[in-house]
């Protein structure tokens, strides 16, 4: 971005919540089932019908907020939006205007939020986003789009939705791309969404609009659609605020009007230019009653999860792992509870942490399995690396040790000594070695007793031949220091 | 057995009960009644026959409303069966579903028996806004039966239903009752179950019965009364048995009479029928007491922004995309919505979505509807305060008895004042009833005029009893009417 | 407020009603007598006054988050002016 412009973009995230039944029917929540299976008088808008709310999206979004330190409103309550659409079955859409159940609060932005390639130079280190609100809504039905006609699919017709604004306080695509991350495994942790942008569970809409940095006032705000993923997110941006700038600079003036991604094309393309302002005539929903939030808010702080970042630091603290390490096991909830599963009581956390990071996570990808399907139980692994850790396997035969572990479910102890794999850690059939390699290699015995110290690795790793790998590696350096000394 | 369409519900349970007469026959002897009478009144939209027998044989006598046919209005889903609102808009739809109030009258043993006409939408105090033609006074088919639930005054005054089922979001079961010379009662908001209504102005909505006798009107709230889980808005109250007080008489009982209820524009034979109602009352061992509603006067202004606004978004799901009337081949969707609602809506019904989107509209919403929603509150507040000092509030239901059928059609201010002593119910929620208590003469005719008793929030059952106090002591409820009926 | 500010065609179209000129005109000589009855809230003082939504206050009625089971599919249908492979359908939306 030229360095004499700045950009101002907002996110409007709308999320699916993970309940069982809808928001205000007993019709199941579930994807890619038959069209128009998952319907009811309620959620067809039948004449007659009437909505009740489901406490648990209730429950659920007060938890976002808590863990998004959101100011949780004493009474919060429903309202009619209107605007006729064919995907709206009553042709208004339940939601909430002037009393939403959360207000304020923030979403951290930590470095490994940032994409990769630009991890090392984040403008903002430590950034946080502020949000306005975040509200409880029900979701609309799917469109198909046929030659000559729509087709109307309702069963996500009224699925909790949970729509997060945030203040316009990012300035960067990686910033965008940052939040929407962050904002994304906060919702994973807290069970309150899968989040998959690409089953539409995490939907974004973005505003974003370009000034110099010398004006006071914003420039026009343009509304982006069609963002399918994170990293298009970003992408779109960048290309947007390139577009507002390049324009800007030709003396063009922008308006305010919504654009479309195209992500193949990478670019954005103009879908509308603001029509005449929406009036959605919002009032209070008189089939509904206001909802007094102390009633259940005990409980959902009871349920209130470690945030990510909250984890971060303390994985850090606790295992003494690297900012790196600490922030890679955060970033996965079912793994890092493995890792601590694993490392707890462990002399050597950070071992752990490698074998998980690395063995684990590889063998886990080649098998296609989650780490929920992991078939190492978190305490075969400390013992492994307890194993290795006291020399009683090398680390070589400690990665032969996982893999048959991992392919057979056994314990580190029972491979070990099935396959007599134990080391050989008798000083003295070590020393009868150590002498055997003495006495064949006396040149090398020179240059050491020389001072080329590093000649004994070469005596090391001939005696470890020699004892066909069994040897334990540090008595066989001690043996052999000693007996040229 | 051939005037058994004569009998109130309590009579005919009677006789069911001790199988003087079998659920079957009960339902051929109404159709036949129906047969020889609707033609002059036009109280039914449908009826299906066939079912309402099958029901019948299964019926079991044994339950409280054991075999008894009621008629309902057709705002009510029945599951099966059609629900057109006395709209264009719905022809063709059949509800996929039981209202809670059918599922409950069918759990007394109850059958679900004809849809009655109604102002399309409830919009309406004539029953001249059906879309299928207007319904008839039975005691002079020249005039109106009053509305909404015209259909369903009609039809249990013309001894076409033993009893009936209606809707009041102004006075749509009181002021009908009222002109027919029936009772009409409607509860406490939230009392019944408004799953499976359809929605007019969903704060104001209430379900009640139509029937020939106060104990009857106990009977079928008895039946329909109690929270529902389908239902935010239904009361976790307990349900009385509302027969229970019917006969404590009114001796001690404070009643209210209302100083602006009897003001200019109030029918002098009305005004005469309601004054000596009263005295009737005080000779009952009644005390009267005047009491003030001072907020009187702005009750329609608040009602004509409240159920209308409403109403805009409650028909907007009327567009023709998942049931119901369609317009043909529109261009694009904006015509699709336009021309659907354009020829699927009457004028009455496009008017007050008119009015009512205009009053939520951008930079009106505080000058008309949360305007109306505080004169909502001092007009409850004066309800309140009314009812700390009586048992309960006896007016005149309607300041005239019933016009002419085409007298009002062109004129929607005049319409709505007929619904002047109703509507302040609706907005503070409170309970109330319209019975009998005399007769009006025009032009040769004898028109009924309703006494309207209104009692307090969950009062039900003590205005079920001042109510029985005076139809236990007059003759009006067994009038009948003569110019189409008649029986003797 | 005042009858006057009363766009009977404006309004008729965010109600998604299609009027006649005929209909205008009559609409908003009806209405306007109506909003000219409705004038006289202006002189009611609603200072400090707290909006009625419901006539009861009660508050927090809710429901379990369980499944119940949903219309048959053909139910859900059967109402459709025009369907097609469990589809409701519409005329074309271009958004």
């Amino acid at each position: 971005m030229k360095s004499d412009y700045t950009a101002t973009i907002g996110l409007e995230v709308h999320v699916q919540l993970k309940t069982k039944s809808k928001m205000f029917c007993g019709c199941a929540v579930a994807y890619g089932a038959e069209p128009n299976v998952h319907t009811c008088p309620t959620c067809l808008g039948l004449p007659g019908a009437l909505p009740v709310m489901n406490l648990e999206a209730l429950k659920l979004t007060a938890l976002t907020g808590l863990m998004l330190k959101c100011q949780i409103a004493p009474v919060c309550k429903f309202d009619r939006k209107n605007y006729y659409y064919p995907d709206m079955p009553k042709n208004y859409q339940i939601s909430q205007y002037d009393l939403p159940i959360c207000e304020r609060g923030e979403v951290p932005l930590y470095d490994l939020a940032y994409p990769k390639d630009a991890q090392k130079s984040i403008a903002n280190p430590g950034k946080r986003v502020r949000l306005i609100r975040i509200h409880l809504e029900e979701d609309v039905a799917k469109s198909f789009h046929f030659e000559s006609s729509t087709g109307i699919d309702f069963n996500r017709a009224g699925t909790p939705l949970m729509e997060i604004v945030s203040q316009p306080d990012i300035e960067l695509p990686e910033e965008a791309f940052a939040y929407l991350t962050s904002l994304k495994q906060a919702l994973i942790y807290g069970g309150v969404s899968d989040a998959d942008m690409e089953k539409g569970q995490l939907r974004c809409d973005v505003n974003v609009s370009v000034r110099k940095r010398t004006d006071a006032a914003y420039g026009a705000k343009i509304e982006l659609k069609n963002l399918n993923s994170i990293s298009g997110v970003r992408r779109a941006l960048a290309f947007e605020i390139n577009r507002q700038i390049e324009a800007l600079e030709r003396g063009e003036t922008l308006r305010q009007e919504t654009r479309r991604w195209d992500d193949d094309l990478g670019e954005t393309t103009l879908m509308r230019t603001k029509e005449s302002a929406h009036d959605y005539r919002y009032f209070p929903d008189p089939d509904l009653l206001p909802v007094r939030t102390e009633v259940f808010l005990d409980e959902v702080r009871s349920r209130l999860p470690e945030t990510p970042w909250e984890k971060r630091e303390r994985l850090e603290k606790d295992y003494g792992l690297s900012a790196y390490d600490a922030g890679v096991l955060a970033d996965d909830r079912p793994l890092s509870a493995y890792f601590e599963a694993a490392a707890r009581g462990s002399a050597r956390p950070k071992s752990v942490a490698n074998y998980v990071m690395n063995d684990l996570l590889s063998a886990l990808g080649a098998a296609g399995q989650t780490v929920e399907e992991c078939p190492v139980r978190p305490e075969d692994l400390k013992a492994l690396v307890t194993l290795v850790d006291e020399g009683r396997i090398n680390s070589k035969q400690g990665k032969d040790v996982f893999s048959e572990m991992f392919s057979t479910g056994v314990d580190p102890q029972t491979i070990v000594r099935r396959k007599g794999l134990q080391q050989e850690s008798d000083l003295g059939a070590i020393e009868a070695l150590c002498r055997e390699v003495i006495a064949a290699n006396p040149k090398v015995v020179e240059d050491y007793r020389g001072g080329k110290s590093v000649s004994i690795n070469f005596l090391k790793g001939q005696v470890m031949k020699l004892s066909k790998g069994k040897a334990n590696p540090a008595l066989v350096g001690e043996t052999l220091q000693r007996l040229l000394s | 057995m051939d005037q058994i369409f004569t009998l109130d519900v309590h009579g005919l349970r009677s006789k069911l009960a001790a199988h003087e007469v079998s659920p079957v026959e009960v339902v051929r002897a109404l159709a036949r009644r129906i047969e020889a009478v609707d033609p002059a009144v036009r109280g039914y939209l449908s009826i299906d026959l066939e079912r309402a027998i099958g029901e019948a044989e299964a019926a079991d006598v044994t339950k409280p409303l054991g075999g008894v046919p009621i008629a309902i209005k057709d705002v009510i889903s029945v599951r099966g069966a059609p629900c057109t609102c006395g709209s264009r808009i719905l022809a063709g739809y059949r509800a996929p579903y039981d209202a809670t109030v059918i599922a409950r009258l069918r759990a007394a043993g109850a059958i679900p028996f004809g849809r009655t006409n109604m102002d399309e939408f409830a919009m309406g105090s004539s029953t001249e806004n059906s879309a299928f033609g207007p319904t008839h006074n039975p005691y002079d088919p020249a005039r109106t039966p009053g509305g909404s639930s015209g259909g369903s005054a009609a039809v249990v005054a013309a001894d076409e239903a033993f009893a009936a089922l209606g809707s009041d979001t102004g006075g749509s079961i009181r002021q009908p009752a009222a002109f027919c010379g029936c009772v009409g009662f409607k509860p406490t908001y939230g009392r019944v179950s408004r799953y499976g209504l359809v929605a007019f102005a969903s704060s104001l909505d209430q379900i009640g019965p139509f029937t020939k006798t106060v104990r009857d009107a106990a009977l079928l709230l008895n039946a329909i009364a109690g929270v529902d889980p389908c239902d935010s808005t239904s009361l976790d109250e307990p349900v009385p048995d509302f027969t229970t007080n019917l006969d404590r008489g009114v001796k001690g009982v404070r009643l209210g009479l209302p100083r602006e209820y009897f003001v200019s524009g109030l029918d002098p034979q009305v005004e005469r029928a309601v004054r000596q109602a009263v005295e009737h009352y005080a000779k009952l061992g009644a005390e009267i007491v005047e009491v003030s509603l001072p907020h009187t006067e702005y009750a329609l202004s608040t009602y004509y922004i409240i159920a209308p606004a409403e109403a805009s978004a409650n028909l907007a799901r009327f567009d023709g995309v998942r049931y119901g009337y369609r317009a043909e081949q529109p261009g694009d969707l904006l015509e699709h919505y336009g021309r659907t609602r354009e020829e699927g809506f009457g004028a009455e019904v496009k008017r007050r979505i008119i009015l009512g989107t205009y009053a939520l509209s951008s930079g009106y919403y505080d000058a008309y509807y949360l305007k109306a929603q505080k004169a909502r509150t001092l007009i409850r507040d004066d309800f309140s305060r009314a009812f700390r000092r009586v048992d309960a509030i006896v007016c005149p239901t309607s300041p005239t008895p019933a016009f002419k059928l085409g007298e009002r059609a062109n004129d929607p201010l005049s319409m709505y004042l007929a619904d002047v002593f109703t509507l302040a119910a609706n907005m503070a929620g409170i309970c109330g009833v319209s019975i009998p208590c005399g007769f009006a003469e025009a032009e040769g005719k004898l028109l009924p005029i309703g006494l309207q008793i209104l009692g307090n929030s969950l009062e039900e059952g003590r205005v079920l009893q001042v109510a029985n106090a005076y139809e236990q002591t007059t003759d009006w409820h067994k009038r009948r009417p003569q110019s189409v009926t008649g029986n003797a | 407020m005042s009858s006057e500010d009363l766009d009977v065609e404006y309004v008729a179209e965010l109600a998604r009603i299609r009027l006649t000129p005929e209909e205008v005109a009559t609409f908003r000589s009806q209405l306007g007598h109506v909003l000219e009855h409705v004038a006289r809230l202006n002189r009611l003082n609603v200072a400090g006054v707290e909006p009625t939504a419901h006539s009861f206050p009660i508050y927090n009625v809710f429901r379990a988050d369980e499944v119940k089971p949903s219309l048959p599919r053909e139910e859900a249908l059967a109402n459709a002016p025009r369907q097609a492979e469990g589809l409701f359908l519409v005329t074309k939306v271009l958004d």
